[in-house]
C-alpha cells in the first residue's frame, strides 16, 4: 500500500505538481466528484446525499484542525507525538486520503487556525504564529513568532483555543481551572468565592493583536468574562462577531444531592452557544443557564436551589443544549458544497460527556443549527453520529473516537478530527 | 480481642451512619476479620459490597461505573498500577486529601481535581478503597479500617 502511494505520489509530483496546485481552485469542483466516500461513511452516519471518508488514521491526538486553500491540513495535538505537535497531512494523488504526514512544533496544545497567510497554535500558555507560502506551506517551522507568552495554566481546562477577526486581533480562550469557584474544587459542602478571583486571569476569552509579539495579559484585553471554559470558538464572517461554545458546569448531584436528582444533573445546565460584544458577562460561576426553565439559575455554592433566578446583567445564550456534551468545535459553515440550507448555518463537535453517569453518556456527534438571516431557527439537528462506534456509551472509554475539532476545506467540505485515535474525517455531499 | 482492635471498634461504633441497622455481633466479627492478617473472603467481600455504595455516591461520576476514568480527564481505577499495587497507604491519602498533582500515571496525564473525602469515615474509606482493588479486573487486598486510620492519624 505504501508502496504505490510513494510511486503514485512520485509520478504526480513530477507531472502535474504545478498544475494541481496552480489550477487549485478550479479543479476543485471537479476534484471532490472523484473523491469518493468509503463504502461503511467512514462509520457515520449522515443525512442523505452526505458521504464521509477517513482522511487519514492514527494521527495522534488531534484537537483542533486547519485546512490551507491547496487542501493540506494542519492539525494541532495535545501531546507531542513523535517529536512533533503539529501535523501536516497531504494528499498527493487527490484521492482525498493523505499519504504523506510531517510534523513540528514541540508542544502540546489545541488552538489552530489559519488566516492571511499565517498559520496560528496554541500551547496550554503560549500562542505563536507560523509565516505560510503562497502554497500554504509553513517557511520556518522551527522559528514562529510567540505573539502570546505566559497565560495562566492549571492543568484543567487548560486548552487555549483561538480566533481570528477582520481587524488584526486574534481572541484566546483561558478557561477556568476549577468547576464552579468554589473554596476547594469540586469538595461537598465548599462555598463559592465571592468575588471569583478566577475572573482575574481566566474564565473568559481575551482579545491580542495577532501581529505584535510576547504579548502577555498586560497587553490583552479581557474580551468578554464569566465563560467557565470554551474549547468550539469561531468568527462569524457573515455577522462578523465572535461565538464560542461554553462547557457548563459539573456535577450539582454530586455536591448538591438534595438540590438535584441524577437525571436532573445529567441534564444540567446547558451547554450554551453565545454571541459576544466586547464586556459581555456570561454569568460563570454565579449562575448557569437551565434550558428546561429558560432561566439563568443561581448557583448552588452561590446560595441557589436550582430555581432561584440570578445573573441579570449576565447575558443569554443563543441556543443552548443538553448538559455535559462537551462542544469542542464551533464553525460556522461558508461554503458551497453543501445544500443551501447549511450555508451560514453552524456545526458543533460534540466531545461526549463523562458527567452524565448513572445515566449513559451522550454526545459524540456533529450537530447543526441551521440559521435564517443572522439568527439561529432555534432547532438542531445531529448532523454526523457514530463516531463513538457503539450503540451506548455508559463509560466515556467506552467511545472509539470523539469528534473534537472542525474545518471547512477550500472545497466545502467539512473536515472533523478525533482525539481518541487520531482519525480524520471528511464529509462530503455527493446528492443531486 | 486486642486493645488497639478494641477502640477502634468503639471509635467506629460512634460514627453510626454505616452501621444502622447491622447486629453489633456482625460488625464486631467483621472488623475483626480485617484486623487479621490473612482475609477472610466473606469480610472481604462484603466490605466491598458497601463500598460500592461510597463509591457510587463519591467516585463513579467522575471514574465512571466501570472504572475506566475518563480519557486525559479523570484516571481509570480499573488495572492502573498504583491502584493494584502494595502502597495502600498512598491510596488512603488519594482518598482522603484528593489529587491534583497532574503527575503521569500509567503513561498518561489527567486534568481533572480530585477532591478529598476527609467526611468519610474510616470504614467506609477502607470500604471503597477495598471496592476498587477487588473490583472490575482488579484482584487486590482489602485495605483494612486500622490501615486508613494509621493514615488519617499520622497527620
Ligand atoms: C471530581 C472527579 C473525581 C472524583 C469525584 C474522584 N476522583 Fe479519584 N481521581 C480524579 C482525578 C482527576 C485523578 C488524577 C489526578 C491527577 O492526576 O492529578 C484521580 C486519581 C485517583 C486515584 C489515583 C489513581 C492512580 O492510578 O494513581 C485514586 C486511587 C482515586 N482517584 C480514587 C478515588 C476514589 C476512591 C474516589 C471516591 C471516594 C474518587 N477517586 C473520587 C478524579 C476524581
Amino acid at each position: 500500500m505504501k508502496n504505490r502511494w510513494q510511486i503514485l505520489s512520485l509520478a504526480i509530483a513530477l507531472n502535474a505538481a504545478t498544475s494541481l496546485n496552480a489550477c487549485a481552485s478550479d479543479s476543485l469542483k471537479n476534484a471532490v466528484r472523484e473523491i469518493k466516500p468509503d463504502a461503511d461513511n467512514a462509520g457515520l452516519t449522515l443525512p442523505a446525499g452526505f458521504g464521509a471518508l477517513k482522511v487519514a488514521e492514527n494521527t495522534g491526538r488531534a484537537r483542533h484542525i486547519a485546512v490551507t486553500a491547496q487542501g493540506d491540513i494542519y492539525l494541532k495535538l495535545m501531546r507531542v507525538n513523535k517529536g512533533a505537535g503539529i501535523v501536516r497531512l497531504r494528499d498527493k494523488d487527490g484521492d482525498g486520503k493523505t499519504e504523506e504526514n510531517t510534523g513540528f512544533g514541540n508542544y502540546g496544545g489545541t488552538g489552530i487556525v489559519i488566516k492571511d497567510n499565517y498559520l496560528y497554535a496554541s500551547s496550554d500558555a503560549d500562542v505563536y504564529r507560523y509565516k505560510l507560502n503562497d502554497k500554504g506551506e509553513v517557511i520556518n517551522p522551527d522559528q514562529p513568532e510567540k505573539i502570546i507568552t505566559g497565560l495562566i495554566n492549571r492543568g484543567m481546562h487548560e486548552s487555549k483555543s483561538i480566533a481570528l477577526d477582520n481587524k488584526g486581533n486574534i481572541y484566546v480562550n483561558i478557561g477556568a481551572y476549577s468547576n464552579a469557584c468554589q473554596e476547594v474544587d469540586r469538595t461537598i459542602g465548599s462555598k463559592g468565592q465571592m468575588p471569583c478571583p478566577i475572573l482575574d486571569s481566566a474564565g473568559g476569552i481575551w482579545q491580542f493583536r495577532a501581529d505584535k509579539l510576547n504579548q502577555g495579559y498586560a497587553q490583552g484585553v479581557r474580551y468578554a468574562t464569566g465563560l467557565r471554559n470554551v474549547v468550539g470558538l469561531d468568527w462569524n464572517q457573515q455577522l462578523d462577531q465572535l461565538f464560542v461554545m461554553q462547557h457548563g458546569r459539573d456535577q450539582l448531584s454530586y455536591l448538591y444531592p438534595d438540590m438535584f436528582t441524577e437525571k436532573q444533573s445529567a441534564e444540567l445546565p446547558a451547554e450554551c452557544l453565545y454571541a459576544l460584544k466586547q464586556n459581555d458577562d456570561a454569568g460563570w460561576p454565579y449562575i448557569y443557564y437551565d434550558q428546561l426553565q429558560q432561566k439563568k439559575i443561581l448557583a448552588p455554592e452561590y446560595g441557589g436551589d436550582g430555581k432561584k433566578e440570578g445573573g441579570s446583567k449576565a447575558i443569554n445564550p443563543t441556543m443552548a443544549f443538553p448538559g455535559h456534551l462537551a462542544p469542542n468545535g464551533l464553525l460556522f459553515y461558508t461554503g458551497n458544497q453543501f445544500p443551501s440550507k447549511y450555508k451560514n448555518g453552524a456545526f458543533i463537535a460534540f466531545h461526549g460527556s463523562w458527567n452524565r453517569s448513572p445515566l449513559p453518556q451522550e454526545g459524540y456527534y456533529v450537530v447543526f443549527v441551521p440559521y435564517e438571516n443572522g439568527k439561529p431557527t432555534g432547532k438542531w439537528e445531529v448532523f454526523a453520529n457514530g463516531f463513538a462506534g457503539v450503540e451506548t456509551v455508559n463509560s466515556t472509554r467506552q467511545a472509539q473516537h470523539r469528534p473534537c475539532g472542525l474545518a471547512q476545506g477550500p472545497d466545502g467540505s467539512l473536515y472533523v478530527t478525533d482525539d481518541v485515535k487520531g482519525t480524520i474525517y471528511r464529509i462530503i455531499y455527493n446528492g443531486k | 480481642m486486642s486493645k488497639e482492635l478494641f477502640t477502634e471498634l468503639s471509635t467506629m461504633a460512634n460514627k453510626k451512619k454505616l452501621f444502622f441497622g447491622a447486629g453489633a455481633a456482625i460488625i464486631m466479627l467483621m472488623t475483626a476479620f480485617r484486623a487479621e492478617p490473612v482475609q477472610q473472603p466473606v469480610a472481604v467481600k462484603a466490605s466491598a459490597e458497601r463500598g460500592k455504595q461510597v463509591y457510587v455516591k463519591r467516585c463513579m461520576a467522575c471514574h465512571q461505573a466501570d472504572g475506566g476514568g475518563v480519557p486525559h480527564l479523570n484516571a481509570p481505577l480499573d488495572g492502573a498500577s498504583a491502584v493494584t499495587g502494595k502502597d495502600k497507604a498512598k491510596l488512603i491519602k488519594i482518598v482522603l486529601n484528593g489529587m491534583t498533582d497532574r503527575v503521569e500515571i500509567d503513561g498518561e496525564f489527567y486534568s481533572n481535581n480530585m477532591p478529598g473525602n476527609k467526611d468519610l469515615t474510616d470504614a467506609e474509606i477502607a470500604d471503597v478503597l477495598t471496592y476498587v482493588r477487588t473490583g472490575w479486573s482488579n484482584k487486590s487486598s482489602a485495605v483494612t479500617v486500622a490501615e486508613v486510620k494509621a493514615v488519617r492519624t499520622k497527620k
